[in-house]
């Protein structure tokens, strides 16, 4: 048990155990103030979109951080996920009245659906070198948004219907129309719950740190830090990268589907070129690579912006000079080596 | 001779390449036979380095064959090549300098070892038995190299002599049945370069492996080497033991000119 113990705080396992931790004490706070009605009303509806966008963010960093790829679609992404999993909810409704289970269900199918698409869209690019998968990342998130911005689907008892461009759903009597066009899906349930998104941080971190240090996780870093090396000692670059990128599309689509399911009614345009570009600044600002410090990255700057506005139209103005500084304090040598004197024992030992 | 009766690693017949209108390499013949070391010098430019690419499949070959015990590798790759016995380092080092020197090692035997990515992220006893053997064997490997109390460092912030050894290392961690050392003793001083051919004698010994290798320091070629090929301006100048080579005229006509 001692052993366990004096394992769990080994340089390797550290930050591991920081993260879970930090996770696992942020949620007990949070409950126990939930519970004794201690939370505002902003922050406990804050509380189901900000475990998504820290999914989302682990998810990102596996890609940029650790396999060295710019991804600028995660918002398409989860988009994929988002309304599969509206989809999938809408239709399980009739035959599984247990919300949990459709919830697990909704989720899976989103991250499976997400994840496909990676896998399509990686298959060409990541045999390239260079910085294509950022470009066709980038496109690939405006045509999904552009798709399911023209896209009805509707469920009725003789199965599924669907058009494109034009409401031409003529659903029977007890039907329900899952998707209409621009104004995406209406009258979903809100089945998604707190403790669960809390759970899905969790089991990122599990995934993303679990293949971090097996044989695939050290292909993937060494694919990043010399392409040609990786090649001479028997690593495929792009299986490798392939690995990466399809983990956190998935994560994308689970954090989506999480996200649509926290909400009855959500618009194709939620998951723009904004919203990749924001969990980027998380990842970024976080540390790339670095799973604790995009956690933190993400709640901070999802929360700033609702602190920040009481202050009006300056709030935006003020947010950026925020990252201005922060980046600017993080980057300062002076302090990152006050910092690194603070990691006694690493004897630089991971970054 | 008892050259004859040794199975050759490697059999290559009228190598060549050419980029654009520069043949860079033409009518290379080589071939290594098991626990052998072998020689490639010539002046600078003369092509040393390109072979190598040519032989790990870094380039395409224009001309020739390149056989690798009896197996033909027109149509491997890279990493087919490696996994087929043929590991190197490279003259400007490349090691994944954000790793440590543990996992620089450990990347080297990917291809050794099958648990899955199911079996990594729910930990299943698999990866358990298989990341102990790896790490066993990485640890040894580090041992004979002189690096194991650097296991944990960052490999970029190993001295310029260390990270050489650490790219042999991680070489020899693939289980070559060939290793091609591009340079090993650039940058070295003399003490280092004499304690770097004993680790090559020794690690040729103890793993079994022909070794091929580039080399400006004529004091270990000749040392080390059993046989020794020359090039100049991309073609075979000469071929022979280091006495022959040392004897020949043309040889001293390429390096120190008329």
């Amino acid at each position: 048990m001692k052993e366990k113990l004096a394992q769990m705080f080994q340089s390797k396992n550290r930050s591991r155990t920081l993260s879970f931790g930090l996770v696992i004490i942020a949620y007990i706070v949070l409950e126990v103030l939930l519970l004794t009605g201690n939370l505002s009303s902003l922050f406990t509806s804050l509380l189901v979109p900000v475990c998504c966008y820290i999914v989302a963010a682990i998810g990102l960093n596996l890609n940029v951080g650790i396999s060295g790829e710019l991804n600028l679609g995660q918002g398409g992404f989860m988009s994929v996920g988002a309304f599969v999993a509206v989809c999938v909810s809408g239709v399980l409704s009739y035959s599984i009245p247990s919300p949990i289970i459709r919830l697990i269900a909704s989720i899976l199918c989103g991250a499976i659906a997400a994840g496909v698409i990676g896998a399509l869209i990686g298959i060409p690019v990541l045999k390239l070198q260079g910085d294509y998968l950022a470009i066709v990342t980038l496109a690939f998130g405006q045509i999904i948004k552009s798709i399911i911005n023209n896209l009805y689907i509707g469920y009725d008892k003789n199965g599924f219907q669907m058009s494109f461009v034009e409401n031409k759903l003529a659903l029977a009597e007890g039907g329900k129309a899952l998707l209409s066009g621009p104004m995406g899906a209406t009258g979903t349930d809100r089945i998604a719950t707190f403790t669960f998104g809390v759970i899905l941080v969790l089991l990122s971190l599990l995934i993303v740190y679990n293949l971090m240090y097996s044989r695939n996780g050290r292909a993937i870093m060494a694919a990043r830090d010399n392409r040609i090396a990786a090649e001479s000692v028997g690593i495929n670059v792009a299986n490798t990268k392939m690995l990466a990128f399809v983990t956190s599309a998935m994560l994308a689509g689970a954090a989506g589907a999480l996200y649509a399911l926290n909400y009855a009614t959500l618009a194709p345009s939620k998951f723009d070129f904004n919203l990749s570009i924001l969990i980027l600044v998380y990842v970024v600002l976080g540390g790339l690579g670095n799973m604790t410090g995009t956690i933190i990255a993400t709640t901070v700057l999802v929360l700033l912006p609702e602190l920040l506005r009481s202050l009006q139209d300056y709030r935006m103005l003020i947010y950026a000079i925020i990252l201005i500084v922060i980046m600017l304090v993080t980057n300062n040598e002076f302090l990152k080596e006050k910092f690194s004197k603070l990691r006694l024992g690493k004897k630089g030992a991971m970054k | 001779m008892s050259e004859e009766n040794r199975t050759p690693i490697l059999e290559v017949t009228d190598l060549g390449i050419d980029f654009g209108g520069l043949t860079a390499v033409n009518n290379l013949d080589l071939t290594i036979y098991e626990n052998e070391t072998v020689g490639l010098i010539g002046p600078n430019g003369a092509g040393k380095t390109t072979v190598f690419n040519l032989l790990t499949k870094v380039y395409e070959p224009t001309r020739g064959e390149i056989w690798l015990c009896g197996e033909n590798t027109h149509k491997m790759t890279t990493v087919q090549v490696n996994k087929a016995g043929i590991a190197r380092t490279f003259q400007n080092i490349r090691l994944f300098m954000n790793l440590s020197v543990l996992d620089n090692v450990k990347t080297g035997m990917h291809n050794e070892h099958s648990y899955s990515v199911a079996d990594a992220i729910l930990r299943l006893p698999k990866y358990k038995k298989e990341e102990a053997e790896i790490d066993e064997k990485a640890r040894e490997l580090l041992k004979i190299f002189g690096l194991e109390d650097k296991a944990e460092y960052i490999a970029g912030s190993l001295p310029y002599g260390e990270q050489r050894r650490l790219e042999i290392a991680r070489a020899l961690a693939t289980s070559p049945k060939l290793l091609l050392l591009d340079e090993p003793a650039a940058g070295m001083n003399p003490q280092e370069t004499e304690e770097l051919m004993d680790m090559i004698r020794k690690i040729r010994d103890q793993f079994h492996i022909a070794i091929l290798l580039i080399e400006h320091d004529m004091k270990l070629v000749m040392g080390i080497c059993e046989r020794i090929t020359v090039l100049n301006y991309g073609a075979m100048l000469a071929t022979g033991t280091p006495e022959e080579i040392q004897a020949n005229p043309q040889v001293i006509k390429a390096y120190l000119g008329e």
